[in-house]
C-alpha cells in the first residue's frame, strides 16, 4: 500500500499564506543500480506530485531520479476559501497515491 | 604531594583521553544541521514515520493465530519504557530488542524470525522503540550486565582494521572535530533503529556500527553476534540517563 502522510492547517485567514507539508513512502529506484550479479535494477520512481485547490491547481512537481526515496515535498499556497486540497502522486509501474484534506478559510 | 598527583593526572590525560563525563554527553541531534533536527523532530515530516505505520500493522497482525497484541495488548502501554531496558540479559546473554522480538515469535507465536535489517524486523522494532520516545535509557551496570558491558567497552576501546582505529578514538577522543566534512559525533546509540539519509531508510545499530567497522577496514561482525550486542549494551550504557529518541533520523 502506498502510505502518505499530509500536514495542512485545519483552518486559515483568507488570504493568509499557509504551509502544506507532504511526504510519500517511495524507494526512488533510479534505474542506475545494478545487482550484485550486474543486472540493471530498473527505475521506479515518482514522476509528478499535484496538489489541487477546489479543482484549480496550484502546485506540480516533476520528479526525477535525483530525488531521495520517501520524497518530503513542502510549499505553501494562499488560502482563498474553504475546501478540499487534493494530492496526487503518480509514477512508474501504475504507482497512484491519493490524499484529501478538509481546510476552513475564515 | 599535590603536584604529582597533578602530574600523574595530567599524564594520564596525554595517554588516553577516556570517556566523556556524563554531563558532557551530547546526542548526535545536536551535530545535526537545522533541516534534519527539524525533520526528526516534526512527526509528520520524519520520514521513519512509514515504518512506525508498518511496525503498528505488524504488531496487530496475526501470524499463525497470533499476534503481539494477543498477549501485550496495546503497545502504547505495555512496550512503554521497554526499549530503554535494552540489550537485556536472557539466560546469562544480552540479548538486543531485535532479538528479543525474534525470540517471541518463536517461542510464542511460532512463526519463523525475521531476517536482520529485513523492512518488518526494522518497522516492529521502530514501533516498539517509539513508545519510549523521551524516555532515560535504563542500563545499569549490575553483577549480571557488567561483565558484557566490559566486554563491549574492550570491543569499544580495541584498535581494529587496517586503519587500526578503535571506536574510542574518534568518539571519545575527537568528537565535535570534522571527518571528511562531517562533523564526528559522541557515537550514542540514542535513537535506533534510525532513519539515516545517507541509506534512504532505516537501519539498525549493528549497521551502523557496521558502517564504521568497513571504513577502517575491519572485517564486521555476523548480523546478531555477542560482540555486536555487548557494544550494543556497552553503548547503551555509556547512554544511561539520555533521552531516548527512536525512531531519529540521522544525516
Amino acid at each position: 500500500m502506498a502510505r502518505v502522510a499530509v500536514t495542512v492547517p485545519a483552518s486559515a485567514k483568507r488570504g493568509e499564506i499557509i504551509e502544506i507539508k507532504t511526504l510519500a513512502q517511495h524507494v526512488m529506484e533510479t534505474g542506475f543500480r545494478r545487482t550484485q550479479t550486474g543486472e540493471l535494477l530498473p527505475r521506479d520512481i515518482i514522476t509528478e506530485f499535484v496538489c489541487r485547490y477546489n479543482g484549480v491547481e496550484v502546485f506540480r512537481v516533476e520528479l526525477h531520479q535525483a530525488v531521495a526515496a520517501n520524497p518530503l515535498i513542502a510549499f505553501t499556497t494562499l488560502a482563498t476559501e474553504s475546501g478540499t486540497l487534493e494530492f496526487t502522486w503518480s509514477g512508474d509501474n501504475g504507482y497512484l497515491a491519493n490524499y484529501k484534506a478538509e481546510i476552513k478559510v475564515v | 604531594m599535590r603536584v604529582a598527583a597533578f602530574l600523574v593526572a595530567a599524564f594520564c590525560a596525554c595517554i588516553q583521553a577516556g570517556e566523556i563525563p556524563l554531563a558532557e554527553r551530547r546526542s548526535g541531534y545536536e551535530f545535526m544541521g537545522r533541516e534534519t533536527r527539524a525533520m526528526q523532530d516534526d512527526d509528520t515530516t520524519n520520514p521513519a514515520l512509514f515504518a512506525l505505520q508498518d511496525g503498528e500493522a505488524l504488531w496487530n497482525r496475526r501470524d499463525r493465530e497470533q499476534s503481539c497484541a494477543s498477549c501485550h495488548g496495546d503497545a502504547t502501554a505495555s512496550m512503554k519504557g521497554v526499549a530503554a531496558r535494552y540489550p537485556a540479559i536472557v539466560g546469562g546473554k544480552p540479548i538486543n530488542l531485535e532479538q528479543r522480538i525474534n525470540a517471541c515469535r518463536l517461542e510464542h507465536q511460532h512463526a519463523p524470525a525475521f531476517a536482520y535489517e529485513s523492512k518488518e524486523l526494522l518497522a516492529l522494532t521502530a514501533y516498539v522503540g517509539r513508545q519510549s520516545r523521551g524516555m532515560p535509557i535504563a542500563i545499569e551496570a549490575n553483577d549480571a550486565t557488567r561483565p558484557h558491558i566490559e566486554a563491549g567497552r574492550a570491543l569499544y576501546e580495541r584498535r581494529e582494521g587496517q586503519l587500526n582505529l578503535a571506536c574510542s578514538q574518534c568518539h571519545d577522543d575527537n568528537w565535535g572535530k570534522l571527518l571528511a566534512g562531517s562533523p564526528i559525533p559522541q557515537g550514542h546509540a540514542t535513537g535506533y533503529p534510525i532513519y539515516r539519509l545517507e541509506w534512504q531508510g532505516m537501519g539498525s545499530l549493528e549497521r551502523r556500527v557496521r558502517n564504521c567497522m568497513i571504513g577502517v577496514r575491519a572485517e564486521p561482525y555476523a548480523y546478531g553476534s555477542l560482540e555486536y550486542v555487548q557494544l550494543e549494551l556497552y553503548l547503551m550504557w555509556r547512554a544511561r540517563g539520555m533521552k531516548l529518541e527512536t525512531p531519529a533520523v540521522r544525516p
